[in-house]
């Protein structure tokens, strides 16, 4: 537990104080490793707060990737399994399959997810399975040293690309979710960049979705978070921001692609009047 | 008054939170911490309104943000 109580000292009884913002309960103490102001610690963040809201920590699985985020699972109190490069999606299934009880999601980044593992994301997603994935989108292999991805911009600039990605040699950016929404099994797709509070706060609404995704049984759900390898890229991490804002939206459009989940609140009253007066 | 308060000793000093903080109320401080980073620190206390969108962008999960709770409307 992280309450704010072991942080603060304040001379004034405790029920006079809320907590509005803490470290989430379902994250461990441990430091993260990441760059500075990267936003892998922003997801890592997202995720501990939803398996907070949700009450899912006894029932969480998470599968970690291999790329920065590989020891992701030092980082959260419930129970992960690390999936080699790419297969989380396939071991995501295995685990969802054998007990269905579980919340299971995959933390993966663009070379795991749409590289080395574009198979096994689409197949997942054809299937339908009740799965939810967060896919940390920064256009290059961050870990690896800053390699050209198949999510890289075209002209992007990289240690497997000095002169900028040539699109005629290397062909254009893979729009993940674009590419899943013709896929019947995908209930939730969303992209948002994370490169303001506000954005933040719309990759929650979001991500509470592709839960729910989940937990209904509805089927697939993903979300795409445009991110910042502020290292790779040479920028600081506020310029790297930027730089998303500026240039990465116009080749990844962030919005909704594909929402089978109903609304939360609407839907409940709605569906009790139906139940009632269709006998 | 809200209660503000950073991981200092793991502030990586990104300047996210000084950024986007709308009331400009956060610095960088002018001291390294024990892993070599000047870390953020608040320097306008009184302008703070525990809005949190500084940990809302924080990459440590580092901020803790506390304020006196609203009386309820009756
Ligand atoms: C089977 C296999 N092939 C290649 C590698 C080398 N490798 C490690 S991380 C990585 C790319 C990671 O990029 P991404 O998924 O975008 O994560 P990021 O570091 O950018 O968050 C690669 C190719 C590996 N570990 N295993
Ligand atoms: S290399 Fe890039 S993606 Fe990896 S931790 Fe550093 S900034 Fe983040
Ligand atoms: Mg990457």
């Amino acid at each position: 537990m992280h309450s704010c109580a072991d942080n603060l000292v304040t001379d004034t009884p405790d029920d006079e104080f809320e907590c509005v913002a803490h470290r989430p309960n379902s994250m461990s103490d441990k430091p993260l490793h990441y760059c500075p102001g990267c936003t892998h610690g922003i997801i890592h963040r997202l995720v501990g707060e939803m398996v907070d809201e949700f009450g899912l920590l006894d029932r969480t699985v998470g599968i970690c990737p291999v790329g920065c985020a590989v020891f992701a699972y030092e980082y959260f109190e419930f129970d992960s399994i690390e999936a080699s490069h790419g297969r989380a999606p396939a071991v995501a299934t295995a685990v969802k399959r054998a007990d269905p009880r579980r919340f299971v999601f995959t933390y993966q980044g663009d070379g795991d997810l749409a590289a080395i593992g574009t198979a096994e994301t689409v197949h997942a997603a054809a299937r339908g399975e009740r799965i939810t994935v967060f896919f940390v989108n920064n256009g290059i292999y961050g870990m690896t040293g800053g390699q050209m991805a198949p999510t890289s911009l075209p002209g992007q600039k990289t240690t497997t690309s000095p002169g900028g990605r040539d699109p005629a040699l290397t062909g254009h950016p893979i729009a993940v979710c674009e590419m899943l929404s013709t896929l019947p099994g995908v209930a939730f797709a969303a992209r948002v960049p994370l490169t303001s509070p506000k954005n933040v706060n719309l990759a929650r609404r979001y991500m509470r979705k592709a839960i729910r995704a989940q937990l209904e049984n509805i089927g697939y759900g993903i979300v795409e978070f445009l991110s910042t390898c502020p290292v790779q890229w040479g920028l600081t991490p506020i310029a790297a921001m930027k730089h998303i804002d500026a240039d990465v939206i116009k080749v990844y459009p962030p919005g909704v692609f594909v929402d089978r989940v109903p609304d939360a609140r609407a839907a409940p009253v709605g569906a009790e009047t139906d139940a009632g007066s269709s006998t | 008054m809200p209660v503000w308060s950073v991981r200092s000793e793991r502030c990586k000093g990104c300047r996210l939170c000084v950024e986007f903080c709308p009331r400009h109320c956060l610095e960088i401080s002018n001291e390294l911490n024990a892993i070599g980073y000047y870390p953020a620190r608040m320097h306008d206390a009184g302008k703070c309104t525990s809005c949190a969108l500084c940990a809302d962008m924080c990459p440590e999960a580092g901020i803790i943000v506390v304020r006196r709770k609203r009386k309820k409307k009756t």
